[in-house]
């Protein structure tokens, strides 16, 4: 496999300029003729599709939801960043690139990330001009708060549901383009297959989700936007049906996986309240600015009240390692910090799993009122969740993963190493490095769909001399019959286990080894740990029903099935990393107080893999190099 | 605790439905309402019998997938929560629930507790938008907008479109779903432009899906997870009325 980034020449400020303006435009009278087929209708997909349509091309666009408007990307809280400099506070396209490259431990591609903060200012205008409600202040201007990671205020929100408003955005626009005939929207749909015709991605497989019935789609060129693989974990933050199965079919179909190790832990999300738990949910980071965090310093006090705990007796833990930021240390650092202490038997909640974030102090000192005003909703979710009330009781917190880095490999162009095929979003590896910055995502999804993928997918569709095939070609018949055989073999198991708990039992050793911190002997123990399970689930799994119906069991298992072959992947990958990096944490490599230390010298590069079988990747390098920034050694101290 | 479920059972949308009864032994107060449906799914997979279909994603009150009548209340009790949100220790032990999908001409039913709402998103292209290419926004201070109108234009923005509305109103209206949009867009300088075409699309398309008319119950509003107000059911009035007059 040859990976060729295909950054362009020349100084990093122009090199996007450059390109936008040389990449080979598709002539107008084609693009009607041309077709382009859109996984994934979130932020990525959405606008992605929306924008091709305006462009001219015809577009097929699918998600598994009833209804593009409930992509995954609807949760997303607390903003999204863009250099606009509107707060005149020093802001600037240089300064956002090098927040985004510092925050991701320079692990990300210089050249991509620029190209990410020039196009940043475009989005906020084009959401804007889409009737996006953003937060605005007294003058009618636009306001911003700020994130972690930066000195600057440069996030622009809609209340706490910055992520749901943009998608409705993208929606409306993608809503508009199919009354206007210029879309198709297949909603209800899950792509089960890549269509792959002499090296070129010319097509999907996708199950209508209503009927059963398996669908041949063919374009010139196909897009995915699937999103992330945090539920590889069973808990996470995400959406339920968040899966890997698009980019990882794609993956088994020649795309290379890059970096899939690196995974985002977030520090502050509601404690997991018992085994029937079905997913977690984030409390937004805001709460660490009047919360102190502790736990007791005695193991044997887990269980007492904590207003019984005496001011001596508890331990905070965050203001005693870290006596300059506190409780406003980074995600990486405070989740590890809550899971030590956890680790000591100190947990607090049920399973020890737990720790508090209490605002007693801040109550008293600036009234119940004024934490009311600023947090209310925040302590109303919490006690809808948990059935406890913050202002009386400490809450409760701990982490849980919430966003992947890595996915699979794209070049400059967002093109994957399959030829013709484009990813996007969460679901490529392109722009955060090792780790992701807050209000980052929304921006790069919204960067992919909006302003980069309608220019250089040109460079494919105008130079490609690969034609369109009809879905007759025995390529189509092999890919149909290849995901028929794999819903047959889920249908025909009638075992004794259901898919739940297989991927339950699935994402505990995820969490357990290759979670927030993870080390070697963890790790082997992992991937001698997934195999056996994996052949138990082919055995002894049951799945009910037919697959000529609505089954959601069935898709069910079908996305399981991947996370059981991916995360051996996600191991591999972890155990070749011998170094910590944002949120790759290496137990090994650490200083003496336990900061993450980083290999420049052995592991600046880009982990590609390249899919061989269930556990027999094949490793490719793509070098990063810096041109305009210096490796550095973040510090919190 | 101890429930006791009357589930609807529907195997496909030609067939017909009845209700079910389930026994749900062993509901932990901290569960969410769709995890004690988890749990009583995979009972009825080890048992032999297929698990109840519905439809859920986020489970945090924001995607509008979850979508049931419980004891003939839109999202259940409690107020301003969608069921995902809404969590076991509402009930008591010992209780009947009875369990259906958001009924109404225009949702029909595809298999137990799942509905289709595509009407919703027909709704939407019928208008739902403005109609701004990618790349031709100015900048985005360039107009300013008064606080007081983007909070507003949020207010309405916030719907989920889960339908709980249609769901709650005797005539299975949609006049909150689609009021809200068009509320949300005629607050704001960039909406205006399309308001009269827009108003009139949208609500055409609202008649032509099937959804009954509003007789001011405000029942949506008592349903509605987002607490959408009815309010901007009148202003979408004055709208519709608006271009009326001026097409006239
Ligand atoms: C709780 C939470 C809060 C967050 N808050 C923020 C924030 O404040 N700021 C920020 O920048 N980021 C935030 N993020 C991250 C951000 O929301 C996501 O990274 C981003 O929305 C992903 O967008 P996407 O378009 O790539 O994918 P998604 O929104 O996940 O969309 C994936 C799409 O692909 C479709 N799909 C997937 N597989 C298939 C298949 N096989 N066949 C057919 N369709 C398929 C789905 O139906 C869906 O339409 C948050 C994340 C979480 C979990
Ligand atoms: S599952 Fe998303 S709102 Fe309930």
């Amino acid at each position: 496999m040859k990976l060729d980034a295909k950054i362009p020449s020349g100084p990093l400020a122009s090199k996007w300029v450059r390109h936008r303006s040389e990449v080979k435009l598709v002539n107008p009278a084609n693009k009607r003729k041309l077709s382009v087929i859109v996984v994934g209708t979130g932020l990525a997909g959405a606008s992605a599709a929306a924008s091709l349509a305006e462009l001219g091309f015809a577009v097929k666009a699918f998600c598994f939801q009833d209804s593009p408007r409930r992509a995954h990307s609807i949760a997303a809280q607390g903003g999204i960043n863009a250099a606009k400099n509107y707060q005149n506070d020093g802001d600037s396209v240089h300064r956002l690139f090098y927040d985004t490259i510092k925050g991701g431990d320079f692990r990300s591609r210089e050249a991509n990330v620029h190209r990410l903060a020039e196009v940043s200012g475009a989005i906020i205008d084009q959401c804007v001009a889409q009737g996006v409600p953003f937060a605005r202040d007294y003058g009618g201007f636009l306001a911003n708060r700020s994130f972690g990671g930066a000195q600057v205020s440069r996030t622009f929100y809609a209340r706490g549901q910055t992520g749901q408003q943009l998608l409705l955005g993208a929606y409306q626009a993608l809503e508009r383009m199919i009354a206007a005939g210029s879309v198709q929207m297949f909603s209800r749909h899950e792509m089960l297959e890549l269509v792959v015709v002499n090296g070129h991605c010319k097509g999907i497989i996708a199950r209508d989700l209503v009927t059963g019935a398996l669908e041949r789609h063919a374009a010139d060129a196909v897009v995915l936007g699937t999103g992330g693989y945090a539920n590889v974990f069973f808990l996470s933050t995400n959406a339920k049906a968040s899966n890997v199965t698009a980019i990882w079919r794609a993956h088994k179909k020649g795309a290379a996986f890059a970096n899939p190790c690196y995974t985002q832990i977030h520090p502050t999300c509601i404690p997991v309240a018992g085994e029937h738990q079905s997913k977690l949910t984030l409390m937004s980071e805001s709460l660490r600015n009047d919360g102190r965090v502790w736990v007791p310093k005695n193991a044997e006090d887990r269980t007492k009240a904590p207003r019984q705990i005496a001011e001596s007796d508890r331990d905070y833990y965050l203001e005693r390692k870290y006596p300059s930021y506190g409780n406003l240390a980074p995600r990486d650092i405070a989740s590890r910090g809550a899971k030590q202490v956890c680790d000591e038997g100190r947990g607090v909640g049920p399973g020890g799993l737990g720790v508090y974030l209490d605002f007693a102090n801040a109550i008293s000192r600036l009234g119940e009122a004024t934490i009311k005003e600023r947090y209310g909703n925040l302590f109303e979710m919490y006690e809808r969740i948990t059935g406890e009330d913050a202002y009386k009781v400490p809450m409760r917190i701990f982490p849980a993963v919430h966003y992947t880095m890595g996915g699979l490999w794209v070049d400059y162009n967002l093109m994957s190493s399959i030829e013709g095929l484009h990813v996007i979003g969460e679901a490529n590896f392109s722009d955060h490095g090792a780790n992701r910055l807050g209000a980052s995502a929304l921006m790069q999804g919204l960067a992919d769909g909006y302003f980069v993928l309608p220019y250089t997918i040109g460079a494919y569709l105008a130079g490609s001399k690969a034609p369109r095939p009809d879905v007759t070609h025995p390529a189509f018949a092999e890919a149909e019959a290849a995901a028929r055989a794999q819903l047959d073999r889920l249908l025909a198991i009638r075992g004794k286990r259901t898919v739940l708990s297989y991927h339950r039992e699935l994402g505990k050793i995820l969490w357990n080894e290759c979670g927030m911190a993870r080390n070697k002997a963890g790790l082997e123990k992992a991937l001698r740990a997934i195999p056996p399970l994996r052949a138990e689930f082919w055995e002894n799994l049951n799945v009910l029903g037919s697959g000529a119906e609505l089954n959601q069991s069935l898709e069910y298992a079908g996305r399981v099935a991947d996370f059981m072959e991916f995360a051996e992947l996600l191991c591999q990958d972890a155990l070749h990393r011998e170094e910590s990096c944002g949120g790759h944490f290496r137990e090994e490599h650490q200083t003496e107080d336990g900061e993450a230390t980083r290999d420049d010298e052995r592991f600046a590069y880009v982990a590609a893999w390249e899919y061989g079988g269930p556990g027999k990747s094949t490793l490719h390098k793509e070098p990063l190099v810096y041109e305009e920034v210096k490796m550095a050694t973040r510090s919190y101290k | 605790m101890k429930l006791t479920l009357k589930v609807w059972r529907q195997t496909s949308a030609k067939s017909r439905g009845k209700l079910v009864e389930y026994a749900a032994p062993d509901v932990s107060p901290d569960m969410s309402f769709l995890e004690m449906l988890d749990v009583v799914n995979e009972g009825l997979i080890a048992k032999g019998e297929e698990p109840i279909a519905f439809d859920h994603d986020c489970r945090e009150g924001i995607c509008g997938a979850c979508s049931l009548m419980i004891d003939g209340e839109a999202h259940g009790p409690e107020n301003l929560t969608t069921t995902c949100q809404l969590h076991m220790r509402k009930f008591n032990d010992g209780d009947t629930i009875t369990i259906e999908p958001f009924r109404a001409r225009a949702f029909p039913v595809i298999k137990d507790l799942v509905v289709d709402r595509a009407p919703f998103d027909r709704i939407i292209a019928a208008g739902g938008y403005v109609s701004v290419s990618t790349g031709s926004a100015p900048d985005g201070n360039a107009i300013p907008i008064p606080k007081d109108d983007a909070e507003t234009a949020m207010d309405a923005a916030q719907c989920i479109g889960c339908g709980a509305c249609v769901a709650a109103c005797k005539n299975a209206s949609a006049a909150l779903f689609v009021s809200a949009k068009i509320a949300h867009l005629a607050t704001l300088p960039q909406g205006r432009v399309e308001r009269e075409a827009r108003a009139l699309s949208m609500l055409a398309q609202a008649d032509h899906e099937g959804f009954g008319g509003c007789t001011n119950t405000n029942a949506c509003e008592a349903a509605c997870p987002k607490g959408i107000s009815v309010s901007f059911i009148a202003q979408a009035n004055r709208e519709y009325l608006r271009a009326v007059v001026k097409k006239a």
